[in-house]
């Protein structure tokens, strides 16, 4: 149980902050195996068998509890799909902590596909921090393809927060979300892209229900030679609010494409889609260079906050 | 001791080059307080940008404290001791104004040493040292975190460039006394302000009259003030915040 090596540990912090076993429930998928596995009283975790993958299920009523399902992997080669479903009862409140690191030092790709579903009962409110991490030298890629779907029922709330910082070879984000009435989703994605990584995000949230609500944004650095599209599509089929922004840096060669996607099937919804690309201001970097910093030292302060 | 020697800044034109600064000479002592004033498109602000290291000067030498800085870069020049208050500050998203803070004075600051210097720039710390220095900040406040920034580099030369540009009366008023305070501990520094405020013009030891990129004027207040009252260079803060106001129109 919990037998992981320098590198898995290293994985880990990267990707759930996790310098220890996590109190509250877990599983921690190493190398397409189970590392540990915990439940507790109120969260209840089992592996599923028609595929890989499992099922968490939260008991009605659950408070302050927290799950934690990161996975990590270190041989090159391997490629894995995996189905994650996520019961949340009415009026629990938890986080959930998922997360993938991948260090590939061979020469063949690494992939793990996951799909993660979540049913948010009534009135019930869950915290999602998803991270995706690369490392190692190794001329195979590093491979993520997340699928999240998310169904909210009636005054639940979702708030999500999508983190791909460093490594990740390509990757290719679906997120849909249907709400119901009063239900609201909160976004926030932060993606940095570097070397000829690709990166394609793509959302498609349907607000049904009365007075429910979307707003996602995304912050995103393209370096070097790497490539985004951010593809956002808010349809609105009842009185609701959605919003979405796109605010973007680009610098040497990268490259983004925003695609503003607003569907209003109802007088009385709200959409807005805000977008920005463009490269460092010059005067924030002349500013900082006034405070000490030399201009790449600037660039980075630049982008780290505007990463946070 | 910032000292300027024949300095000139030309920008190509459509049929020659502009000259913006012509052969400008001036020195500012230590533990003294110059305000550059003059009419709008003078070339105050460009002087200012030259001893920041902004702009390149095409002719003419700037020292600092008898070395020559002319060819260092903002980033040198940072270092060297000049700090630089833009007319503009600029907002950063993500950044917030302990981490500007922290920037600037180049070292880890604790939470109580940054407050220290938004106190004395008249601003309530707990407030706004975790805020984002972005769009959700005022113009004064953002003028303030501006003066701030330069307050804890702790720099032999500031250079102040329109203090009072683009905030309200109100704010106008506030800046005032954090600019009195600074003179009073002046020592063992000098400060050069962009200016056309009566007021801050009132707290200078030496005035310097820039007109179509040379110097018209320059010496002791009490000996150039008496010549400005009235006049563009040298404005009451209700007339130049007020433009309507009556009589604006004869010292736009």
């Amino acid at each position: 149980m919990l037998k992981l090596d320098e590198i898995q540990m290293r994985l880990l912090r990267e990707v759930a902050d996790l310098h220890t076993v996590p109190e509250g429930a877990y599983n921690i998928r190493s190398n397409s195996e189970s590392a540990g596995r915990q439940s507790t009283a109120n969260i209840e975790i089992t592996p599923k068998t028609d595929v890989s993958g499992l099922e968490v299920r939260i008991k009605p009523g659950t408070k302050n509890e927290s799950v934690h399902i990161p996975v990590v992997m270190t041989k090159s080669g391997l490629k894995e799909l995996v189905y994650n479903d996520f019961f949340i009862g009415e009026n629990a409140d938890v986080v959930i902590v998922a997360g993938c690191g991948i260090d590939n030092c061979g020469n063949q790709d690494s992939e793990h596909d996951g799909i993660h579903r979540f049913y948010v009962g009534k009135n019930a409110k869950v915290k999602y921090v998803e991270k995706h991490y690369g490392s190692g030298t190794g001329t195979g890629k590093r491979i993520l393809n997340p699928g999240t779907e998310v169904y909210q029922e009636e005054g639940s709330s979702v708030e999500m927060e999508m983190v791909q910082i460093k490594g990740v070879d390509d990757t290719s984000r679906t997120t849909t979300a249907e709400l119901g009435a009063g239900a609201k989703l909160v976004v926030r994605e932060r993606l940095m892209t570097h070397g000829s990584q690709k990166a394609l995000s793509t959302y498609v949230v349907k607000l049904n229900g009365a007075d429910s609500s979307a707003d996602i944004v995304s912050r995103s650095v393209a370096r070097d030679d790497s490539f985004q599209t951010f593809d956002a599509k808010i349809v609105g089929n009842a009185a609701c609010h959605g919003h979405t922004e796109c605010d973007s840096i680009i610098m040497d060669r990268g490259r983004i494409l925003a695609v503003p996607g607003l569907e209003a099937n109802d007088v009385d919804a709200a959409l807005v889609h805000e977008a920005a690309i463009g490269k460092i201001a010059g005067d924030q970097i002349i500013k900082l260079m006034t405070l000490g910093l030399t201009e790449a030292e600037a660039e980075e302060q630049i982008i780290n906050g505007f990463l946070q | 001791m910032l000292e300027l020697k024949h300095l000139s800044f030309e920008v190509p034109g459509e049929e020659e080059a502009k000259e913006i600064i012509r052969d400008v000479s001036l020195v500012v002592p230590d533990d003294k307080l110059v305000v550059v004033t003059g009419p709008n498109g003078g070339g105050k602000s460009t002087l200012a940008k030259l001893i920041a290291g902004i702009e390149k000067p095409t002719a003419g030498q700037i020292f600092l404290g008898g070395e020559d800085i002319t060819e260092k870069s903002v980033t040198e020049r940072a270092k060297l001791g000049i700090g630089f208050a833009f007319q503009q500050p600029v907002r950063f998203k993500g950044i917030r104004v302990i981490d500007l803070l922290r920037i600037a004075a180049g070292k880890k600051l604790s939470v109580s040493d940054a407050c220290g210097y938004l106190s004395a720039v008249g601003m309530c710390a707990r407030d706004y040292i975790k805020r984002e220095v972005n769009a959700s900040l005022s113009g004064g406040e953002l003028k303030r975190i501006e003066i701030a920034t330069v307050l804890a580099r702790n720099p032999l030369v500031s250079v102040f460039d329109e203090p009072e540009a683009g905030i309200d009366l109100w704010s106008f008023q506030n800046l005032i006394e954090v600019f009195e305070k600074l003179r009073e501990s002046i020592s063992g520094s000098s400060i050069l302000i962009i200016s056309h405020q009566e007021r801050i013009l009132n707290i200078a030891d030496e005035i310097v009259v820039l007109k179509n990129g040379t110097i018209d004027k320059q010496g002791p207040r009490d000996e150039i003030l008496p010549s400005l009252i009235g006049t563009s260079a040298a404005v009451e803060e209700c007339r130049r915040l007020m433009p309507a106001a009556k009589g604006a129109e004869n010292h736009a």
